[in-house]
């Protein structure tokens, strides 16, 4: 029991230590791309530091929401980090208090306190953000659910753990159409939910395009980096949700020894590098959509949603 | 031999997603290159079926599809069609797209209601469970592409998608399927594409665009 314990204090950890070496492969690896230098790979750290060494600056008309927010969307994360299985393939201890939809909604709560801070302000920009990023919002939920729906019909259970078994045994699963259609479909939420090309551009710096960076335009200091470092943790969260559930379901710990642990703690590490060589190929790939096409985009992955489904029921 | 099935169950999902690309993307040339790709899946489906109850027939339609369909089609495509007409996007559908999206999505459900009794009756293994379903969904979404698009060359990518759909279905029903009706049909779609080609780029050079929807009303001079 203790260990359990401290496997999902590890699983936190390595969730918080990680999530800002994943953004800066992928920013550093865009670069490459473009065939530019690109920053280092350690980049995110530095930029955590500096922004923790300086002063906070809060505006006067703000109400406890806006000095609120930061908070919740550092430790909503956390939460989710404990329900699904980053390092073990069995249970730890907190991995019965909720199951994907749940953890859907800690990570929703954090992106509904931003945009109500973004709002807060009364600064343009943040409430243009903050609408945008509902639209999208509101468009991802249904898509969101429906993938909830065909997981629980293949699994009958939406808790990660036993969803990451179903997948895998017996091997045919993997290979059915509803398990191919299920995992196109999360990767188009996942681009609209963390606002990556084709939804919207990251390293786009022009306030009027902005869709997700521009809801922490306000934020100075602590409360910019708590910001930033909960934004990288929840695309870390989303993409290991893709990875060790959805995905590929191997290489993680099934003994409760250390070494076992550590292993899985590079595997995963393996295993977040492709999907963001993956990402790297979408983003140098793709141009950002207009505004009123991301429509377009959100219709398809609901319509790719409810045909996984389909195939699901009727197989 | 399970790998073969789960082979073909992959296939059979791209496939229906490439179906679905088909009938939502915008641009001409990325919309061609999903038609490759779902050509190539149904080739793939093709040798797998051809593979685990060993059959000429179904080897020579994987075959014939990968050389006429991958391959020769594409390629006449683009000889026949200057690379204007590519790059073009399609900006106006007779129905929008979240609204064609989701009347594919009826269709499927459709197909899929339809191919019960078919899917029932069929052993856990068998290729039928994949292949009716998803070839029946891609028949039907080529046949909406081909109502829903105004450009020629889109128009003709949701026939021969409707044929693809036909082809993914009839492989696992139909194993004996003559080889002379296979080789009849693919010279078939050939000669197809090569008039509808040839017709489109008259039209093109003619009136400067390929755009189906203006044909609908008359004009004695050329539309600018």
């Amino acid at each position: 029991m203790v260990k359990h314990i401290l496997f999902n204090i590890l699983q936190v950890l390595v969730v918080m230590g990680f999530s800002p070496l994943a953004v800066g492969v992928l920013n550093c690896l865009k670069e490459i791309v473009q065939s530019k230098r690109g920053p280092s790979i350690f980049q995110p750290y530095r930029d955590l530091r500096k922004l923790f060494a300086k002063d906070e600056v809060v505006a006067e008309e703000s109400s406890w929401i806006f000095r609120v927010t930061p908070y919740i969307v550092f430790v909503a994360p956390i939460f989710v980090a404990l329900l699904i299985p980053v390092l073990t393939s069995y249970p730890l201890f907190w991995a019965f208090m909720g199951d994907m939809v749940g953890a859907g909604f800690v990570l929703a709560l954090g992106g509904f306190f931003a945009a109500l801070a973004a709002v807060d302000t009364a600064n343009p920009y943040g409430s243009m953000g903050a609408s945008r990023t509902r639209m999208v919002g509101f468009l991802a939920e249904p898509v969101f659910l429906i993938v909830f729906f065909s997981v629980s019909f293949v699994a009958d259970s939406t808790i990660p753990y036993i969803v990451q078994q179903k997948w895998v045994t017996p091997m045919a699963n993997f290979f059915e159409p509803s398990h191919i259609l299920l995992l196109v479909a999360f990767i188009m939420l996942i681009l609209a939910e963390k606002g990556r090309i084709p939804v919207d551009n990251p390293s786009g710096h022009f306030e009027l395009a902005m869709i997700e960076e521009s809801k922490d335009l306000e934020y100075s200091g602590r409360g910019a980096a708590l910001m930033k470092w909960g934004g990288w943790m929840k695309f870390f969260v989303l993409m290991i949700v893709f990875s060790n559930v959805l995905l590929t379901p191997w290489g993680l710990a099934s003994t409760m020894d250390w070494g076992a642990i550590l292993l899985a703690i590079l595997l995963v590490m393996i295993k977040i590098l492709f999907f963001i060589l993956f990402l790297v190929l979408v983003e140098s790939s793709l141009a950002k959509l207009r505004l009123f096409r991301i429509s377009e985009f959100m219709s398809a992955a609901f319509v790719i949603a409810v045909i996984s489904m389909l195939t699901s029921v009727f197989s | 031999m399970t790998y073969i099935v789960n082979l073909n169950a992959l296939a059979g999902g791209l496939f229906i997603i490439a179906a679905f690309g088909i009938l939502a993307t915008r641009q001409i040339r990325a919309c061609l290159k999903l038609f490759i790709l779902q050509s190539l899946l149904l080739a793939a489906s093709a040798l797998l079926l051809g593979l685990s109850p060993f059959s000429i027939h179904l080897m020579a339609v994987a075959a014939i599809n990968l050389v006429t369909k991958v391959f020769f089609l594409p390629w006449l495509l683009r000889r026949l069609l200057n690379e204007e007409v590519y790059t073009r996007r399609e900006i106006s559908q007779a129905i929008t797209i979240p609204s064609a999206l989701l009347i594919a999505l009826v269709l499927t459900i459709g197909a899929y209601f339809f191919s019960l009794s078919w899917v029932e009756t069929a052993s856990a293994a068998s290729a039928i469970r994949i292949n009716v379903p998803i070839g029946l969904a891609g028949l039907l979404i080529g046949a909406l592409t081909l109502t829903t698009r105004r450009e020629a060359v889109s128009q003709l990518l949701g026939l021969l998608a409707m044929e693809n759909g036909a082809f993914f279905a009839g492989i696992a029903i139909a194993q004996g399927l003559p080889l002379i009706a296979e080789l009849a049909l693919a010279f078939d779609v050939l000669v197809l594409i090569f008039v509808a080609g040839v017709l489109t780029r008259a039209v093109h050079e003619r009136t400067g665009s390929t755009a189906v929807g203006r044909l609908s009303s008359l004009r004695e001079e050329p539309h600018e």
